[in-house]
């Protein structure tokens, strides 16, 4: 049988990539696709980080009296992840407040509609 | 002990983004999106990663919550359509999830001492991080000093997009004052 | 909503422990968690929450447009002239060790001068994205 608790991290990392992309295919309401996509990016960061955890670390400031640390570098990758996640978020609600006012919806089927 | 925290939360996440998928009501979608955000916060903690944590509460459930509810407020719309015979995104959806979960199998186990990402340049980050720069936070010793041009590249991507969002938005077209 | 007095009575109150979270927050980020991007968005968090508390034009009075596009720019900059520092120190691009006779006190004073830049540009950018969508009102045209 395929390991369950040593990778339930990367399962719900999984599930949860997999249910942002269905959010970003299957909804027709623009604000709902950005959600998704949102979803979408944040399990990335749950991929990167899981594997540097180390039960009975903590996390890396030296310290006195500590001598695990989980490991630094995906914390670093994945702050400069948000930070650009939250950009594009912001860039993608312009775009959809710019759609509502050129075509008065925001629902995918009726601005097909009106550009056909 | 942990652990449990860790999955009990890992599993409310997961029911959230149930629920998300199942809401209707846009401005449901936006309050059960900051909730997520916090959680994932949560477990940010709980994983010992205290400067992502931060960043992700502050970002995902602060200003992202912010930005969607003033989208929220300008398209003024409250409730999207049902979604109709879904079949080709569920097929998709269902191959992507069984390719990743084939691609999973190579990865180390949770909480592995020995997995790649302890080694090379971790350990000697950890060991001369306060060292050579000074400051005992190696996140940001690595973030400010030994990756600084990566920095630089990311505030210039959130100065691009604010600049963006003026193009876009425009700055006297429609003003309130 | 500022005609609701426990809400303006909260905000005034608030407003200064936000401000020193978010200072606290950007020159510890050495010793804890913290840094340049969490100290931005905690003080346009705080500049937000009087903006909806009093409305747009206290918010305007408070932080006039001008004063936040130029804090956008000036952050980058910032960065980018700590970098020409390096070079005009006779060191290579974001050096830090030239930056004073001692290389760990040189790094801890090019870490400040860039984290400060950070923090900057970010509670800019956050800031002016309040602005552009909160001052829009639903039924714009273009022009």
């Amino acid at each position: 049988m395929i390991a369950i608790t040593g990778h339930l991290s990367y399962w719900v990392t999984i599930f949860l990539m997999v249910a942002g992309l269905y959010l970003l295919m299957v909804s027709t309401n623009l604000l709902k696709k950005l959600v998704g996509l949102a979803i979408l990016q944040s399990s990335v960061y749950l991929l990167y980080v899981a594997p540097g955890k180390l039960i009975g670390g903590t996390a890396p400031i030296v310290a006195d009296g500590f001598t695990v640390y989980s490991s630094p570098l995906p914390h670093v990758l994945i702050l400069t992840a948000i930070v650009v996640g939250v950009a594009t978020l912001a860039l993608g609600l312009a775009l959809v407040v710019r759609i509502r006012e050129a075509f008065g919806g925001i629902e995918e089927d009726e601005i097909l509609a009106q550009v056909d | 002990m942990e652990q449990l925290i860790i999955h009990v939360l890992l599993a409310a996440m997961c029911v959230v983004v149930v629920a998300i998928a199942a809401q209707r009501n846009q401005f449901g979608v936006v309050v059960l999106f900051s909730i997520y955000s916090f959680l994932m916060a949560t477990v940010m903690v709980a994983l010992d990663a205290v400067d992502v944590a931060m960043t992700e509460a502050a970002v995902g459930a602060g200003v992202s919550t912010v930005l969607l509810l003033g989208a929220l407020y300008l398209t003024g719309d409250t409730e999207s359509k049902p979604t109709k015979r879904p079949l080709a995104p569920i097929a998709i959806s269902i191959a992507v999830g069984c390719m990743l979960a084939y691609g999973m199998q190579g990865l180390p186990t949770f909480s592995d001492p020995h997995a790649p990402i302890h080694s090379h340049v971790a350990a000697r980050y950890l060991e001369l991080g306060p060292k050579e720069t000074g400051v005992p936070n190696v996140v940001t010793a690595v973030l400010a000093s030994y990756r600084a041009y990566d920095t630089l590249g990311e505030t210039v991507v959130v100065f691009t997009a604010g600049v963006g969002v003026i193009a876009l938005l425009g700055r006297a077209a429609g003003r309130l004052n | 909503m500022k005609s609701n007095i426990i809400l303006r009575v909260i905000a005034k109150l608030l407003m200064p422990f936000m401000l020193i979270f978010a200072l606290y927050v950007q020159f510890h980020g050495d010793f804890g968690p913290g840094g340049g991007f969490q100290a931005g968005i905690i003080v346009a968090g705080a500049i937000v929450f009087y903006g909806i508390i009093f409305g747009l034009s206290e918010m305007q009075r408070l932080m006039p447009e001008r004063v936040v596009e130029i804090m956008m720019a000036l952050g980058v900059l910032l960065y980018a002239l700590v970098g020409l520092g390096g070079v005009a120190l006779g060191g290579n691009y974001l050096d830090y060790f030239v930056l004073h006779a001692e290389p760990v006190h040189g790094q801890l004073r090019g870490i400040f001068w860039v984290e400060a830049g950070v923090g900057i540009t970010v509670a800019g950018v956050m800031i002016k994205q309040f602005y552009m969508f909160a001052g829009r009102s639903r039924e714009a045209e273009e022009s």
